[in-house]
């Protein structure tokens, strides 16, 4: 029954990237949390075992031929939305939003498991629905809706961040199957003249997100704040960086949710430009890695699948990148697999638990 | 395997150039990535190490102004002063030892007592300022700021800081401030506030405290490595809190005070005619700035468990048996009822035989033969044991009710307390026997079961004089400014259903007590215009038979067009006549602006009687 091929094809390349990523992200997690005389802060450790716990679960995503998966994508869709509905009715309300479903020993996030959820199903619409032709907008209705339910139920919460980032990677996959031209014209000129609408629904500090990001002067004490003090972190790190608990801002607290949201400026003031850019290798190296499964994976269902956790990856990172130097607004996306987060750890794993299982099966018809 | 669809070599090639376009995608935006990274680090970096470094950015918060807090005719009785606050930033300290000594030869500051709390304060952020002293003499500030040069990590900061001009005034009243607990912060009641805030705790102040509060605002300053500051940055003003009037007259309230000292006790007056209460006392009492100055744990137990518990606004929260006092609803309730007429007479011998025990009457020689005008006048307990048993318990907790007994007057302070008036359910309910005729009896005389607050004995008698209306006691006049005072308009909860003669019997009785001879008030009397009223000496309830009775009076003036209703109370003072009366005589010709100097025989009796205190 065990196949030895499988072990043989154990994908090495891929362990060795996220491990020296979750290392990094240790190393910096203890920075971000240091106070002095006070030990291993509660964080690092909360990371730590999130971490044990992620790469078990990415061993064992790998146990089973991932065309299971196939026939799971509607079950897990409707997993995913009736946790979404449930954090509707029983969340955890935190700073004003109700993302967080208490499960007793942590809070889970099921915006990030949605992720996961779509991919999957949008794999199983494409693989079974013709070949890589041009789609018009008629032919996908269905991914469209698939698409629009999770995202409607995160809008809600209110995460704008988290449904924009579920939207995105949809997008991304709709487009690498490629649609028509036309239809990717009709498509793009409705969401420009919806924008207005969404305006009209964005809660006040969203709006203020987004005029702040366009001029973060205009506020300095309020939301420009963080993009500001981000940058002065980013951009007094200089060549080689202040050194390892060494960054003033860091230890100032200038920046809010330095673990989280803004984990890479801290990265940034303290080991660099060598150190921001050796990350963002990292972090490239492993989309890179991905891709290349994607295109030697033999099935159609696998190399969309590969695709879609991929554009998670790649998205998460730029996007949560880009806003840390001030090339995006402030959304709250962390910098995947680096900043602190269960839920964000968990999913990730388990996205890359596929990614392996698919790279392990990839000479299963040969 | 069953599901391998097995792709065409046209798929795969089209996949593939698909994917590369998707690689190049992939290392454009990286590109951008570095050259953003380069731009800000490198290019730029020197500007933003000088910005990190050299010149910190602190941010502030702003103590925002709070509401000041008048008297019905615009006295301040609580406002702001400015107060130099010492702060320590841990991390800007260059040299702990030499600042702690220092500190304590310029200004004698204890080292170990700042050494605990820079070491408890700076626990999570070291660059937290922590407060080490508040509210420096101008000696002391003038020191430190001569020094300051000297003192890295030390720095002043100037911020209101709560006044109560008159000290321990209507301290229950106004309440008091103090520093916000973990459990309030969590409670998400106090969204403005942040730890180490001061919140209204208790009275108008932790009743109003949204209003009062304000906003805070935030300045962002650019500091030394010292931490000394260089210049303001920016700068969100706060917003200063609402101010708000109350309806207490401070001379009044002054006086009320000063009737209390050294007793236990409350005193409430109120105008009949709307419910706005005109002064409210409570003995004893404390000086509500000791909080702002922060009080230690000690001092605090001292306060919260100290004897007659000085914390408990009695005026409102104090329950007490109202004694003779309650003969008043016990007079409208026969009357209404009919089981009564004005003249029908009772014998008094001394006592009334009820089963197989006496119920005595206050006076033991006997009243001989009473009407009801003479058993108010003269307080006859025998007459309403007659008339309780008459009446039953259920048809006097009816009336009791009706009159604004028994249930809270809805006040806007908390706690409040409702008092009880008992009836036959009430006691199956809360002790599961049934009720003993006995029992009616007593609590014809306002004894046994029956609790009123002070408050609620001040709007008894103001029902009884301004035509039956039941108020709900205000004591806000407005909040903002001036004119929103017609927001709020005295607030009619019910009216008595009762006959016109029904309440002017009772009322002419009420007058008797005090200006008639024979009656138990006559210490109230103000010779300038007709005070009526009514006295109670009631039992404590509890173990302690010795304890001695509380005296009560209630009284309103002028009888025929009512401006003024007092209650008062004072704990153990034994008799109502003698203890409770007086003052509340001397609160009514203070209010009504009647001089002293001319006082009557009666009169003077009353005064004597309050110098002694």
């Amino acid at each position: 029954m065990f196949d030895r091929r499988l072990l043989q094809n154990f994908d090495w390349v891929l362990l060795v990237l996220l491990v020296l990523i979750a290392t990094l992200s240790l190393v910096n997690q203890y920075s971000a949390t240091f106070v002095k005389d006070a030990g291993w802060s509660r964080i690092f450790i909360k990371q730590f075992y999130w971490y044990l716990i992620g790469f078990s679960i990415l061993v064992l995503m790998t146990t089973f031929d991932y065309h299971a998966l196939e026939r799971l994508s509607w079950p897990l869709y409707i997993f995913v939305i009736f946790m979404l509905l449930l954090v509707m009715i029983m969340g955890k309300i935190s700073s004003g939003s109700q993302r967080w479903l208490n499960l007793g020993i942590f809070n889970f996030q099921p915006s990030e498991l949605a992720k996961i959820s779509i991919v999957i199903i949008l794999s199983q619409f494409f693989s079974s629905h013709g070949e890589y032709a041009d789609y018009r907008l008629r032919d996908l209705w269905q991914p469209f809706l698939l698409i629009l339910l999770p995202c409607l139920l995160i809008v809600e919460q209110p995460d704008l961040g988290s449904a924009l980032m579920l939207g995105i990677i949809a997008f991304t996959i709709i487009i690498i199957m490629k649609i028509r031209w036309t239809s990717l014209i009709i498509l793009a000129g409705t969401i420009l003249s919806s924008v207005p609408l969404v305006w009209v629904t964005l809660k006040d500090y969203q709006k203020k997100r987004i005029f702040t990001f366009l001029n973060p002067e205009s506020d300095p004490l309020g939301a420009g704040y963080h993009i500001i003090q981000s940058k002065i972190a980013i951009g007094s790190g200089l060549l080689s960086g202040k050194g390892f608990l060494k960054g003033t801002q860091t230890r100032l607290h200038f920046l809010p949710e330095q673990h989280t949201d803004f984990a890479f400026s801290v990265w940034s003031e303290e080991w660099g430009f060598f150190g921001s850019v050796f990350l963002l290798i990292v972090y490239l190296f492993l989309i890179l890695w991905c891709i290349n499964i994607a295109k030697n994976s033999k099935d159609k269902f696998g190399s969309i699948l590969a695709i879609g956790i991929t554009a998670t990856i790649f998205w998460q990172v730029v996007i949560n990148v880009g806003m840390t130097i001030g090339l995006m607004p402030v959304v709250g996306i962390p910098l995947v697999l680096f900043s602190y987060g269960g839920s964000s750890i968990l999913s990730t794993m388990i996205g890359m638990g596929i990614l392996m299982n698919i790279s392990m099966r990839r000479f299963m018809f040969q | 395997m069953k599901r391998s669809s097995g792709f065409d070599q046209i798929s795969i090639e089209t996949l593939n150039r698909r994917l590369w376009f998707v690689t190049i995608f992939v290392f454009v935006v990286f590109s951008l990535l570095f050259m953003r990274l380069w731009f800000l680090q490198i290019i730029n970096g020197r500007s933003y190490k000088e910005q990190s470094e050299n010149n910190r950015i602190h941010r502030q918060k702003i103590t925002p102004f709070r509401g000041v807090i008048y008297d019905r005719n615009g006295e301040i009785l609580a406002s702001n002063l400015p107060s130099f606050n010492l702060y320590i930033i841990p991390e800007d300290i260059q040299d702990r030892e030499l600042l702690l000594r220092d500190l304590k030869v310029l200004i004698g500051l204890d080292a170990e007592e700042v050494r605990g709390k820079l070491k408890k304060e700076s626990k999570t952020n070291s660059f937290e300022p922590v407060l080490v002293k508040k509210n420096l003499t101008w000696e002391e500030m003038a020191k430190i700021e001569t020094h300051l040069f000297n003192l890295p990590g030390a720095s002043l900061q100037p911020e209101p800081q709560r006044n109560y001009i008159y000290g321990d005034f209507a301290s229950h009243l106004i309440g008091y401030l103090g520093e916000i607990s973990e459990k309030e912060l969590e409670s998400n009641q106090y969204p403005n506030s942040a730890s180490g805030d001061y919140i209204g705790k208790f009275g108008i102040e932790g009743k109003w405290q949204k209003e009062l509060s304000g906003i805070s605002g935030k300045r962002q300053i650019e500091v030394d490595a010292a931490g000394r500051q260089l210049q303001v940055i920016s700068q969100d003003s706060s917003v200063s809190g609402r101010n708000i009037a109350l309806t207490i007259d401070r001379k009044l309230q002054a006086s009320a005070d000063a009737m209390l000292k050294d007793k236990s006790g409350a005193i409430v007056a109120m105008d009949p005619n709307n419910g706005e209460i005109l002064a409210m006392s409570s003995s004893p009492s404390f000086d509500p700035n000791i909080f702002i100055m922060g009080i230690d744990k000690t001092e605090m137990k001292k306060l919260t468990s100290g004897k007659d518990s000085p914390f408990q606004n009695k005026a409102i929260s104090g329950q007490y048996m109202p004694g003779s006092v309650f003969k008043i609803v016990m007079a409208i309730a026969g009357l209404e009822e009919g089981v009564i007429t004005p003249d029908d007479a009772v014998s008094c011998t001394g006592a009334y035989d009820f089963g197989n025990r006496p119920f005595k009457c206050w006076n033991k020689k006997g009243h001989g033969s009473v009407n009801l005008h003479r058993a108010i006048r003269e307080s006859c307990d025998v007459y309403f044991y007659k008339l309780g048993r008459k009446l039953g318990i259920d048809r006097i907790a009816y009336y009791a009710r009706m009159c604004g007994l028994g249930v809270k007057t809805g006040i806007e302070l908390d706690s409040e307390k409702s008092g009880l008036i008992p009836d036959s359910a009430w006691k199956l309910k809360r002790y599961g026997v049934s009720w003993q005729a006995g029992e009616t009896l007593s609590c014809s005389i306002g004894q046994s079961y029956v609790q009123v607050t002070p408050l609620q004995a001040a709007r008894l008698i103001s029902v009884v004089f301004n035509g039956g209306k039941v108020y709900q006691p205000k004591i806000v006049r407005w909040v903002g400014d001036k004119n929103n005072e017609s927001q709020s308009k005295p607030l009619l909860q019910g009216e008595l259903q009762v006959k016109r003669s029904t309440l002017e019997e009772v009322k002419r009785g009420l007058i008797a007590v005090v200006n008639e001879a024979g009656g138990t008030g006559g210490r109230a009397r103000v010779r300038q215009t007709i005070v009526a009223g009514k006295t109670g000496t009631a039992q404590v309830a509890g173990l302690d038979k010795k304890m001695k009775d509380n005296a009560w009076f209630v009284g309103i003036a002028p009888a025929e067009n009512p401006k003024i209703a007092v209650a008062v109370i004072i704990e153990r003072g034994e008799h109502g006549g003698s203890a409770a009366g007086p003052l509340a005589g001397d609160l009514i010709r203070q209010y009504l602006g009647f001089a002293e100097e001319i006082k009557t025989s009666a009169d003077q009796d009353a005064t004597e009687t309050v110098e002694e205190h």
